[in-house]
């Protein structure tokens, strides 16, 4: 029952409580930096939570080390703290143990692209269902200001005071190559997009990402202002919506063509192009090709997609997992441990 | 050819004579099937009732050339009638497959020995590959053997002329060749090995029809031929009556940690990475899914970790296993499963290093790292089997600890526990300890770090619980409420605390025992795989009339309550150990006792007359 008294039945047939934003919100107190990116990204996953219809103890939020890894402490649901980099290892843990729960991982540029870089590979590719939310504001903000594996090259900070000699590597492009099934995008300052975008994750089933751009204003401020600032935002940002051609701007007349394999930034009416000339969207497609080269665009060459840019269904690691449980019940008959512990050649001594 | 040394007439009927213990090492190439010639003869012994002990040695190259010294595969069997430990120290039978097989091993074989050649690899090549400018079967160097030359490639060949097999097939079959003649010389039934190969070749009776020809056909060989004067009988062993198996130490822990998940009532969750000597457990949990068991096999050694606790969160019993370069990469994991204080095991079969170091041989010097190896005040739970049998009970002990005290216990095996084998007097369940595990459910007055009063365990409450929804995490908690804190004074107090329950397991493992007199001159301390070698040596002495005793400690960490008093019973305590003095080092600093320590690292397990030895000088 809910603060109200008033009980109703949940998603799955459990008598549910009608939950609100604030069932999830912890008494710990929050510890961002005022003015973080940090704080729309809870409020937004708060938002969404009690809209799901899972009860608040089948959900666990697992995180890694960094800011964004204090994130765990502030949901009033199950949480795990570990340590750095490994989070999807846990979570995969989880998942396995008790399917019946929803694995959040909440991690950052620094904890999953660098120290967890193969933790994050192998989870996705395994298609654990775990629904990963990647805070990416490039930048390291809990060590004070290190650049991290996604900042620009050049870019001058604490620990590269002549400018980074690393190149960026891009969040999209390994979760496409590592196979995930549910690859988005959304960024802090358009919580309507970012609410969607978390819900759709929280719904699909198998290895879902989602990069959120983070301002860390004390860092790395402005990061992505570029192009999400509000004025400039419709001309420099493509929103994608599946099945419908890449078109933005403010008048909605530029769209993407496809010349080859390179994308094209194109004027719909200019030079003969017309909207039958513009990409479509699709969400489903079996290969993840043509996502991959939207995931790669970038400002100022092309406009910042947003959005998903994939979303594929197939059997996951713990279903496939019980099956063989099954399957094996099914063919040796339920472990018998007596049988087990007289296997083998067994012989008496009188 | 087939010529022996030994120079008695013919006669009609070979004598038998009675041994009481024998010790025989098969020798090939890795391609030669050593390993299933060695299991092979053990299965028989067993079954017909002496006490064994098996050392399989593995090459590390998985395919090293043919006939090189790093491609020889061998596999050592002790038999006896009377109660045996260790594998022997020396072969009295050496069966070299080819040259490589007799230059790594002749060394070990005891002064006139028997030494069974396959002549028919004796050529320039294999000779030159082995790295001997002369051939020894000719110069005169193996004089001090009982030596029988016999060309046991052509000799199977010629018995499985008959055969469709093609002929590489057909020449590998001398390993049974070889079974079959052993199986003659030590009066051995051929129907074990009959029975097990008609099970696994039953799908191709080609290959099935020629092993059961080898196999016969050098049986009779010896038997017709008489090479052999003399064959052998070793009688049965007075065992303990019982249902027995032959268990490797790898295959018992597998199975002990099936049965300890069954007794607590939750599933196995087992997350690993390949590493050698651990690999066969992955193996081994991974064929029994109808148990519930889930295996992980993990893009690494910290993911193996991590999964594991995850699981353990979940309610499963987190289970991870390497060997000691993956403890290192696992530490930091540990450190999060101490913090958080929760139930799991990692199982460490320790192998020679440090690095990647003797991969496929055993050590002891993963004590210190099981015990220290993390960052800051990082107590677990140290147990180690002592035999390969005792996996079993130890992985149920690693177990009820880790689950009644809320934390992480160690399971210190090593390469010569896991790939050893005895035979196991079978558990029946009814036997086995009373520990389910109890989850907490109720909300009422919950608090994730509230604790019970006499084991320190703070409650298991799992996700999927109403009402009890609470974060952990790796930085440091309050007592209690479970909130993250910065306060030094209760930073101090965690510190300590999460030492005193490692200590307070002391309540719940049993006194060491002392084998032999409880007071004397000089008691040998162990733990670990040398137990077999260090009670042997121990006998052998007591039997002489010397006053020595022996204690072999099972727990590490927390030691037993007596362990202090035990100590003080005898004037000289000697430590002998597979590493540089790690136990001497924690019994010293702990008991300020001035312990001997005896230490070998040779990825070899201690011989009995090195013990003997080296603990007369203090009687
Ligand atoms: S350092 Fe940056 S990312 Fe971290 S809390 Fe402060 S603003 Fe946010």
């Amino acid at each position: 029952m809910n603060e109200n008294g008033q009980a109703i039945e949940g998603a799955n047939g459990h008598a549910a409580v009608k939950l609100t934003r604030k069932d999830f919100q912890t008494d710990q107190e929050v510890r961002w930096c005022p003015g973080c990116g940090d704080y729309s990204i809870l409020a937004q996953v708060q938002k969404v939570m009690p809209e799901l219809g899972i009860p608040k103890e089948k959900i666990v939020f697992i995180s890694g080390i960094g800011c964004s890894s204090r994130f765990p402490y502030y949901m009033n649901t199950y949480g795990f703290h570990t340590i750095h980099g490994r989070a999807p290892a846990f979570a995969t843990g989880v998942k396995v143990a008790n399917p019946d729960l929803q694995v959040w991982v909440i991690t950052g540029d620094g904890d999953a692209l660098s120290i967890g870089g193969n933790h994050f590979i192998h989870a996705l590719r395994r298609n654990v269902d775990l629904k990963i939310i990647l805070f990416n504001n490039r930048i390291y903000g809990l060590t004070k200001g290190q650049y991290s594996p996604t900042s620009e090259l050049g870019k001058k900070n604490k620990s590269a005071p002549m400018g980074t000699i690393d190149y960026p590597i891009n969040p999209l492009s390994m979760a496409f190559a590592a196979e995930a099934t549910f690859v988005a995008r959304s960024l802090d300052v358009d919580p309507k997009h970012l609410s969607t975008i978390v819900d759709r994750l929280a719904k699909h089933k198998g290895s879902g990402f989602l990069e959120v751009y983070q301002n860390c204003n004390i860092f790395n401020d402005g990061a992505f202002k570029l192009y999400s600032d509000r004025e400039v935002k419709e001309d420099r940002m493509i929103p994608l919506e599946h099945g419908k051609p890449l078109v933005f701007g403010k008048n909605k007349d530029r769209g993407i063509r496809l010349n080859g394999v390179t994308p094209e930034v194109v004027t719909i009416g200019e030079n003969g192009v017309t909207l039958d000339d513009i990409l479509v969207h699709n969400e489903h497609a079996p290969e993840p090709n043509l996502s991959y080269i939207l995931g790669r665009m970038q400002y100022p060459e092309f406009p910042v997609p947003m959005g998903v840019f994939r979303a594929v269904e197939r059997p996951t690691y713990e279903e496939m997992l019980a099956g063989q449980i099954s399957a094996a019940i099914q063919t040796k008959g339920a472990g018998d441990l007596e049988k087990l512990l007289n296997s083998g050649e067994t012989w008496f001594i009188n | 050819m087939a010529v022996t040394t030994v120079e008695e007439p013919i006669m009609t009927k070979p004598q038998i004579e009675d041994l009481e213990t024998v010790t025989i090492r098969f020798a090939g190439d890795s391609g030669d099937g050593m390993q299933v010639t060695g299991t092979q003869f053990t299965a028989t012994s067993a079954i017909i009732g002496n006490d064994i002990s098996t050392l399989p040695d593995f090459p590390a190259e998985i395919r090293a050339p043919a006939g090189s010294l790093p491609g020889v595969s061998g596999y050592q069997l002790n038999f006896s009638s009377r109660d045996i430990r260790t594998p022997g120290d020396e072969p009295n039978v050496l069966v070299a497959m080819n040259p490589a097989a007799l230059k790594v091993n002749i060394k070990d074989l005891e002064a006139g020995g028997i030494l069974v050649v396959n002549t028919d690899e004796f050529v320039e090549n294999n000779l030159k590959k082995a790295g001997y400018a002369a051939n020894p079967l000719e110069d005169g160097s193996l004089s001090g053997f009982r030596i029988f030359r016999l060309p046991l490639t052509s000799l199977t060949l010629k018995a499985l002329e008959d055969s469709s097999m093609p002929f590489k097939q057909r020449e590998r079959c001398k390993n049974f060749y070889a079974l079959g003649l052993m199986y003659w010389l030590y009066d051995r039934p051929m129907e074990p090995t009959l029975k097990w190969i008609e099970e696994k070749f039953g799908a191709k009776p080609e290959v099935a029809e020629a092993n059961v020809a080898a196999l016969k056909a050098g049986y009779n060989y010896a038997d017709t031929t008489e090479i052999f004067t003399v064959h052998y009988h070793v009688g049965r062993a007075t065992i303990k009556p019982g249902k027995y198996r032959n268990i490797t130490g790898n295959e018992a822990t597998a199975i002990g940690f099936i049965t300890a998940s069954q007794l607590a009532g939750r599933p196995l969750f087992y997350g690993s990475y390949p590493i050698t000597p651990a690999s066969d457990i992955l193996h081994e949990l991974s064929k029994h899914k109808n148990f519930g068991v889930k295996t992980f096999q993990a893009e690494d050694e910290i993911s193996a970790i991590g999964a594991a606790i995850g699981a353990t969160f979940a309610g499963h019993l987190g289970l991870t296993g390497t060997s000691g370069p993956g403890i290192a990469l696992k530490s930091e994991g540990i450190g999060l499963a101490v913090m958080t204080e929760l139930p799991l095991v990692i199982i460490d079969v320790q192998r020679g290093g440090p690095s990647t170091g003797l991969p496929t041989k055993t050590e002891q010097a993963d004590l210190l790292q099981a015990m220290f190896g993390r960052n800051s005040e990082c107590p677990v739970g140290i147990v180690a089997p002592s035999t390969p049998a005792n996996c079993f009970s130890m992985a149920i002990e690693a177990v009820r600890l880790a689950t009644k005290y809320m934390a992480p216990v160690f399971f210190l095996s090593d390469g010569y526990l896991g790939n050893g084998s005895e035979p196991w007097e079978i558990q029946r369940f009814e036997d086995l300890p009373e520990m389910r595990v109890k989850f907490r459910t109720e909300p009422e007055g919950f608090l994730p770090y509230l604790r019970d009063e006499k084991t320190l365990a703070r409650p298991w409450a799992i996700p999927g619980t109403p009402g009890l929804e609470h974060r952990i995490g790796g930085l440091e908690k309050q007592n209690i409420t479970g909130n993250v804190s910065y306060d030094p004074e209760n930073h101090d107090f965690m510190v300590r605390l999460r030492a005193e329950k490692i200590q307070r397991m002391q309540q719940d493992i049993p006194e060491l025992d002392v084998f032999g007199a409880p007071h004397g001159r000089v008691l040998v301390l162990g733990w670990g795989s040398t137990y077999g070698a260090i009670t042997t040596a121990v006998e052998q002495l007591r039997e002489k009339g010397c006053s020595v005793s022996s204690a072999h400690l099972r727990y590490l960490n927390p030691f037993p309550k007596n362990l202090g008093y035990v100590l003080e019973c005898f004037e000289t305590v000697i430590i002998p150990e597979l590493n540089l003095g790690q136990l001497a080092l924690l019994v010293r600093a702990k008991f300020l006792v001035d312990a001997v320590s005896f230490t070998k690292v040779k990825g070899k397990p201690f011989k009995v007359a090195e013990l003997v030895d080296k603990i007369r000088e203090y009687l």
